[in-house]
């Protein structure tokens, strides 16, 4: 397998800019589109997922020896679906108020694709210690896109940055960059710059 | 072990210790949910009635109505319950506070709602009004329920049984109307058919 060649640090920073679940895999757009309508909610959504990317490649990679081929699918959704079922419980008992924001969400996070893509292309054939290098990066990469699309469209939409004013009474919100079409708009955006910056490096 | 069985005693394995898990954790995390839930309820309860000591609880109906009472006087100070309906995007519930007799509001106040944020949103919250942010709720203090409740655009009510419809969000308007006259007489066929 040519990625057992590629050095340990290279597992973690891929998942930061080159291969970043949002910004080059498209992946995992559901939560995205829907969450980012602030950053605390961007920052949680982000977390919540890291918590269930990390957790489950560290069991998948610790028995993926002994699932039998047929039903690695199987085990993977339920490995997954218990820690996301922990990680809601968990922000429904100690941060009520996120977990009522997030809605149904972070259930969701059971069927997000950047997990179960992660464990079916890295987990289930590295061991341990690179599937938590390449997990966490992946993870760190998603926060990174989910709290910069919710600040951009928090600090356009209400006008407020992890919920303290940033912006005086000068500036009207621009509502619908809370609402679904913001999402798109952002994402879009974003996605933009991102291919920009790359195709302006493969030039140089 | 051929590979079907091992492929059951695999799949058994990890459901096991996925249903341990689970368990232990609802274990610990059940009694802070509820208690979160009961909070929430005890607090829009005493939002939306006068100041009461204690409060019963009578079901009927598929409704629960919380009877507020003071240890002074027998007669009680307000009835809340929970009125659900339809809004403009999806079920809007609402605490509604009323007099004992059904015939005034005594404050409502809104527990879920997904109404297009801006505009139906501020049948919570009115961040545009600076006078007063929650304009829209507080129109219904001491507002009148017979015959019933009225939305009128544009204009201040000048009837005591009239709230004035938000600019844009006539529909979310109207529904937390309609939601509270529908549930407002539902709840007082319970009060009044109770058991004494």
């Amino acid at each position: 397998m040519a990625s057992k060649k590629t050095a340990p640090l290279q597992e973690f920073i891929k998942g930061l800019w080159r291969e970043n679940p949002v910004l080059a895999s498209l992946l995992g757009l559901c939560p995205v589109l829907a969450v980012t309508n602030s950053a605390i909610n961007g920052l949680a959504m982000g977390l919540a997922t890291t918590f269930v990317l990390l957790s489950s490649s560290i069991i998948i990679s610790l028995v993926r020896k002994v699932i039998p081929h047929q039903v690695r699918i199987a085990s993977f959704i339920v490995i997954i679906a218990t820690f996301v079922t922990v990680a809601d419980r968990f922000l429904a008992a100690y941060f009520p108020l996120i977990s009522k924001d997030l809605g149904p969400y972070v259930p969701l996070i059971v069927v997000n694709c950047i997990i179960l893509g992660r464990q079916e292309a890295f987990s289930s054939k590295n061991n341990v210690f690179r599937s938590i290098l390449d997990s966490s990066g992946m993870g760190i990469g998603f926060i990174v896109v989910l709290i910069i699309l919710g600040g951009f469209r928090e600090i356009l939409g209400s006008s407020t940055f992890f919920g303290m004013t940033v912006l005086g009474e000068w500036f009207d919100p621009w509502m619908v960059m809370i609402l679904p079409p913001g999402a798109f708009l952002g994402l879009g955006f974003f996605i933009a710059i991102a291919n920009w910056i790359n195709a302006r490096g493969a030039k140089a | 072990m051929s590979t079907s069985q091992k492929m059951i005693f695999v799949l058994t394995i990890i459901t096991m210790f996925a249903g341990g898990i689970l368990s232990t954790w609802d274990g610990v995390t059940r009694p802070l949910i509820e208690a979160y839930k009961l909070q929430e309820l005890k607090k829009a309860i005493a939002e939306v009635l006068p100041v009461y000591e204690s409060y019963d609880e009578l079901n009927g109906n598929g409704m629960t109505l919380y009877v507020g009472r003071t240890d002074t006087v027998i007669e009680p100070v307000g009835i809340a319950f929970e009125a659900v309906g339809n809004g403009f995007q999806g079920k809007i519930s609402i605490m509604v506070g009323v007099k004992p007799d059904f015939s005034e509001i005594t404050g409502i106040k809104i527990l879920e709602q997904i109404e297009t944020p801006g505009l139906g949103t501020k049948i919570i919250e009115d961040p545009t009004n600076k006078e007063d942010r929650f304009w829209f709720p507080n129109q219904f203090r001491s507002l009148k329920t017979e015959p019933q409740i009225e939305v009128i655009k544009n204009v201040k009510p000048s009837k005591d049984n009239e709230i004035q419809a938000i600019t844009g969000a006539t529909i979310s308007s109207r529904a937390v109307a309609t939601i509270l006259n529908q549930n407002i007489q539902a709840a007082k066929k319970i009060y009044q058919n109770k058991p004494n």
